[in-house]
């Protein structure tokens, strides 16, 4: 599904490397969580599945898409197969939590009608039916958390890109997070997460890939966390 | 696509609203940027206006002798009409210049006494040249002393010579300058409404950053920002308009006295145009001002 070949990252005309020299692969469904100390490149390589960054060398794929050829002007279409969650959050201060899930519907140039169904069933799956209408400074960061995957999978993307998605919550809100990542992902949707988190991994039993200094230096398909 | 104009308009207006202060910041700056513009366009047209009267009053006379024949007269108006710099040759007889003359002096008893002594009428028929332009008087001066015309009295360029070459000056430098300060105030509120409304965009980085993340096309992340600006502009060219009205009232008729021109009388008969001007740059800037600032951010 995803085809990273041979790609690096140099900044300061070659000086530093963010990542070098990677290849692998993500297959449709698969669960990856990409583990390693802060500055091993793993953000990078998700900026680069949604664009946001771009490879010095070496090419990313969506399937048969060169990622890094897509017009400008395309890439909003490229980008709504694909839901982004952030440690940040990353949602819309002044809209409750029903609307920002909305305006990922809107903005997709979605009918009024596909909204009013939709963003019910993924508040519901994220089990936030009753706090719908609260703003984001009336939840707390699990439950922010969860209205953005909310957001992230309205609009049925085909892959799920998250990037530390549990940095900032404690240990129970970083658990209720992490099993809903692994129900959507059972419902078929293809998740990629960069983590810290030694609990997290160890509890998915999923494929880990750990990178150290822009390297890929394991690949585990049923891996544990190991530095 | 209709349901997404929809949307794009509701957020324009959301933003203009929840954004009010810097809405009212940007709406302040371009009113100021409008009125300076208005108030240029109003003294730009008084001096114009002006500057064409005092042109009307400049010209060269020619004084004709007593004794000249009308036949002598008429061909040397022919041949100065001929002469392409002339706009208008206007002739005074003999007879109408004693009657001007007798009416100037009415009251003035020891000239009127001294007129009727002289059997004769003692003034010449005169003519009056005016030009096309204030510097084309010198040559048709040249014209007329090189003719050396013997029906010819006087000619006296020489008199007004000073006053008229100091006018022509003074209009060129004024029409420089009030060009220059157009251009210069035009900049400056361009610069001024782009980063007013800049920074108002600043706020909402983080949110376009978000509208990317989900997919939001380009359009439809500029679109509340353009009708934003759209309305900035709107709304400060009737404000500019309201502040300009009751000032010109004030002044109307203050011009009328001095310039014998009613700005008052200008500003509503060409109420459309200088409606049409403020708005349209007000507009315009509020646009690309925010289309502008928006690309910024749009940038992969």
């Amino acid at each position: 599904m995803i085809y990273f070949d041979n790609v690096s990252k140099l900044y300061n005309n070659g000086q530093s490397a963010a990542i070098q020299e990677v290849t692998f692969q993500i297959d449709p469904k698969e669960f990856v969580s990409i583990v390693g100390h802060s500055g091993a490149g793993k953000s990078t390589l998700l900026k680069m599945i949604i664009a946001e960054d771009r490879p010095t060398s070496g090419t990313v794929f969506f399937e048969s898409l060169d990622i890094h050829r897509i017009p400008r002007n395309r890439l909003p279409q490229y980008r709504r197969k694909i839901g982004t969650v952030f440690q940040d959050f990353k949602l819309l201060p002044h809209k409750t939590a029903y609307e920002n899930v909305a305006f990922a519907m809107e903005a997709n140039g979605r009918t009024d009608e596909e909204i009013a169904e939709n963003v019910p069933q993924a508040l519901a799956l994220v089990d936030l039916t009753d706090k719908a209408w609260n703003f984001p400074n009336e939840l707390s960061g699990g439950e922010k958390q969860r209205v953005a995957i909310a957001r992230a999978i309205v609009n049925q993307p085909d892959i799920i890109v998250a990037d530390e998605p549990t940095g900032n919550l404690d240990p129970i809100a970083t658990y209720e997070v992490v099993q809903i990542l692994r129900k959507i992902n059972d419902l078929g949707t293809t998740v990629v997460m960069t983590t810290h988190n030694k609990g997290v991994i160890d509890e998915l039993g999923r494929r880990v890939i750990t990178m150290d200094g822009g390297r890929i230096v394991r690949d585990d398909e049923s891996g544990k966390y190991v530095l | 696509m209709v349901t997404s104009f929809r949307r794009v308009v509701r957020a324009g207006f959301v933003g203009f609203w929840r954004n009010a202060y810097v809405s009212l910041a940007s709406i302040f700056v371009i009113t100021v940027a409008l009125f300076v513009i208005g108030s240029t366009i109003l003294i730009d047209q008084l001096l114009t206006v002006s500057l064409t009267q005092l042109q009307a009053k400049v010209d060269i006379n020619v004084y004709f002798v007593t004794t000249a024949a009308e036949g002598d007269i008429d061909s040397l108006i022919n041949s100065v009409k001929a002469l392409p710099e002339v706009e208008r040759v206007t002739f005074t007889s003999r007879e109408e210049a004693l009657k001007q003359f007798r009416a100037k002096y009415n009251g003035d008893t020891t000239t009127m006494q001294a007129l009727d002594e002289l059997k004769d009428n003692p003034l010449g028929s005169t003519i009056a040249i005016q030009a096309k332009e204030t510097s084309q008087y010198e040559s048709i001066n040249r014209f007329l002393t090189e003719a050396n015309n013997p029906v010819v009295d006087r000619i006296n360029y020489a008199d007004n010579r000073e006053s008229i070459e100091k006018l022509s000056s003074i209009i060129a430098a004024v029409k420089q300058a009030s060009f220059v300060t157009l251009i210069v105030l035009l900049v400056a509120a361009v610069m001024i409404t782009f980063n007013t409304i800049r920074l108002a965009i600043f706020t909402a980085k983080e949110e376009i950053s978000i509208m990317r993340l989900v997919g939001a096309s380009n359009m439809y992340i500029r679109g509340p920002f353009m009708l934003q600006g759209l309305m900035y502009g709107l709304i400060s060219g009737v404000l500019a308009l309201l502040i300009l009205y009751p000032i010109v009232m004030w002044l109307g008729p203050k011009t009328a006295v001095f310039f014998e021109f009613n700005l008052f009388d200008y500003f509503v008969s060409n109420f459309s145009y200088i409606f049409g001007v403020l708005v349209g740059i007000g507009v315009s800037l509020g646009l690309v001002s925010s289309v502008l600032a928006v690309a910024r951010y749009l940038r992969v």
